[in-house]
């Protein structure tokens, strides 16, 4: 399908525009909660809350009997906010470290959602058929109700956000000094990490259990590299999770059977990628581009001091030195042939015989320069 | 050695609270586990003095801090800010932790991080504004860094670290302080503005706490010193408390302190 039909489809196609919307909002929602946990070194919890919300939808499927997402919603909360304060616990009482309690808990919670899972799928009652989807996730089946269920939810939770923007940063900062300042630390921690609950459960139907975390996760990391301050990341990483989700559910909604939860996560990793290869400052092209730069402005600089010795060896300052004896004296550095086309283009040196290379006067006095500069510095 | 007389002085004449010290520590005792941070520590510190923490390393100076305002749950002991618990006194109290405590990585700004200093004051709900903004880098201008207000916060030296942390308590406008190492691994301009700034502080009335490691300044810098090594060796206005015997006690033998100074050295005589 070419580009221009895929776009009137998408406003044509009303369960196209359905998945775009509800992709778009969990993305949005994911990216900015996810920024609070990835600066507060809680990249790993959402993985564990998503694994532990799986037994919370079967369960769920099991008491009420019925798919509305809402109840499934309620039950994946439930199981994950229980999984956190079990993995706040076991760090607390016992010797247990915070990535063991999280990987314990994590697996037991998620072997046992598959274990209900299995057991859902053997019932003799048509209304199970779709419920394992929630391990990979399938936006296709999102319905009307749904995308309202997470707009309002994502809405809430925003707001909460908003309102306690200010406490969140302080909170994510210096908890310590939040708490010398008189605010319930811990009453805070929950409710951000309540709010997290929430974004993640209101993406599990689209994106699934399994890689609902990189939603959290990838969004936030890449804006991290794009700003240094706290309202520019929170809402750069709503907006690459709002582009990841709206490009993956509907590239997996283009071809049948293609889970969305993988077509998500592969088009938030392309943004990471992107971020931590491009964004100036922190990226890696720019670190690279940086040093090559420092370096050859090192070489240059070398070969410059290395004439100047010769030219202060020798009584008529004109004479020429061989290119291969400043190559030894550059101890196989290299970059000396480029240093010297450079250092003439700037008139500083010049090649009195074919090979054979001098300082310009100008050369003299910048090389001068350059050696009492270094005699100071060092 | 002058302003050790004068800032006892003050100390006694400046605060409003009548006798009250502006901390006591009672039985304070902290254990991780089953092994004792702090032993039943006694502590008093009156209002207006400058009053240094020291002892050798694990001996509780930073858990004391804590268990003072509450960080840390001790297992026994009671702790009171001019009188009354610290819980209902929060507010009077300003913290500066330690300088690696948290991830200067973070998204923001010098002046955003200073202002955190006046969250308390505003309360719920309420943003920061221009009045915020004014104090924080007055706080700023106070300790050396107006002109890096804005800088990103992971472009800073230590010394410069350490006197984001200053100013952010300074914009606090409490009544106590307590400082974890403000010291620590900080230049010689640093270490000097902020011995400044605490003079300067004690001559508002303030009463400063602070956790020290540099024995050979102790003297200069404080008029009050607290030794402690678990237990709390000694407590005290520097000339009675930061004595040949107590450094022993506290310090076991492995005081060069004491084999390169003699008493006399030290303090100087009083006629002086």
């Amino acid at each position: 399908m070419d580009i221009v039909g895929f776009v009137d489809n998408l406003f044509a196609d009303y369960t196209l525009r359905q998945v775009a919307i509800g992709a778009a909002m969990l993305g949005i929602v994911n990216g900015v909660l996810g920024s609070f946990a990835v600066l507060r070194k809680q990249s790993l919890l959402g993985d564990g809350i998503s694994h532990a919300a799986l037994p919370g939808i079967a369960l769920a499927f099991l008491l009420t009997g019925s798919k509305s997402s809402l109840a499934l919603l309620l039950g994946a909360a439930a199981t994950g906010w229980i999984a956190t304060l079990l993995i706040m616990s076991i760090v607390k009482h016992t010797r247990v470290k915070y990535d063991t309690a999280l990987g314990l808990v994590l697996s037991v919670f998620f072997g046992f959602g598959l274990v209900l899972l299995t057991y859902i799928q053997k019932l003799p009652v048509a209304a199970q058929a779709g419920l394992d989807k929630f391990l990979f996730g399938q936006a296709a089946t999102l319905l009307r109700k749904d995308v309202v269920t997470i707009g309002v939810l994502g809405g809430i939770v925003l707001v909460f956000l908003l309102v306690f923007w200010k406490e969140f940063k302080l909170l994510s900062f210096d908890p310590d000094f939040a708490f010398s300042l008189g605010f319930p630390v811990r009453i805070l921690d929950v409710l951000l990490t309540t709010l997290l609950v929430i974004a993640i459960v209101i993406g599990l139907q689209t994106v699934g259990v399994v890689l609902m975390s990189a939603m959290v996760v990838a969004p936030a990391a890449a804006a991290r590299q794009w700003t240094d301050r706290l309202g520019v990341m929170v809402t750069v990483s709503g907006i690459f999770g709002a582009l990841a989700g709206v490009s993956g559910a509907l590239i997996s909604s283009q071809a049948a059977r293609i889970p969305t939860g993988p077509t998500i996560v592969l088009c938030a990793s392309a943004i990471v990628m992107f971020s931590l290869l491009l964004a100036p400052n922190r990226g890696m092209a720019w670190g690279f581009v940086r040093e090559q730069i420092n370096r050859r402005q090192l070489q240059t600089d070398a070969v410059l001091g290395d004439l100047y010795v010769l030219a202060n060896q020798h009584q008529e300052p004109g004479h020429g030195h061989p290119i291969e004896v400043l190559r030894t004296m550059a101890h196989g550095h290299g970059g000396v042939d480029r240093s010297l086309k450079v250092l003439k283009e700037r008139g500083l040196v010049q090649e009195p015989g074919s090979g054979e290379w001098a300082l310009t006067p100008l050369g003299m006095e910048e090389a001068g320069r350059l050696s009492r500069q270094w005699r100071e510095t060092s | 050695m002058t302003f050790q007389d004068k800032g006892i002085g003050e100390g006694k004449s400046g605060i409003d609270a009548g006798t009250e010290p502006a901390v006591r520590v009672e039985d304070l005792t902290v254990a991780y586990g089953d092994k004792p941070v702090l032993w039943d520590v006694d502590m008093e510190v009156q209002a207006g003095v400058l009053m240094a923490v020291i002892g050798p390393n694990g001996a509780g100076k930073t858990t004391l801090i804590k268990a003072i305002m509450g960080l840390v749950q001790p297992v026994a002991g009671y702790v009171s800010i001019f009188g009354k618990p610290y819980l209902d006194q929060r507010r009077l109290v300003g913290y500066v932790p330690q300088r690696n405590s948290v991830d200067w990585d973070f998204p923001t700004s010098v002046l955003d991080v200073v202002m955190m200093g006046r969250y308390g004051v505003l309360g719920w709900l309420r943003r920061p504004g221009r009045a915020e903004r004014k104090a924080a880098m007055e706080a700023l201008t106070k300790v050396g860094m107006a002109d890096l207000a804005g800088r990103q916060i992971s472009q800073l030296s230590g010394g410069q670290q350490q006197r984001v942390f200053l100013a952010r308590a300074l914009v606090q406008d409490a009544r106590v302080y307590l400082m974890d190492e403000p010291f620590q691994g900080v230049d010689a301009t640093t270490e000097r503005a902020i011995v400044t700034l605490l003079k300067e502080m004690r001559s508002e009335g303030k009463t400063v706490v602070v956790v020290h490691h540099d024995l050979q300044t102790v003297p200069e810098y404080f008029d009050w010193v607290t030794l402690l090594n678990v237990r709390c060796v000694a407590s005290g206005p520097v000339e009675e408390a930061f004595v040949d015997r107590n450094l022993r006690l506290t310090y076991g033998g492995r005081v060069s302190y004491l084999t390169h100074h003699t008493p006399e050295e030290t303090f100087g005589t009083p006629e002086e």
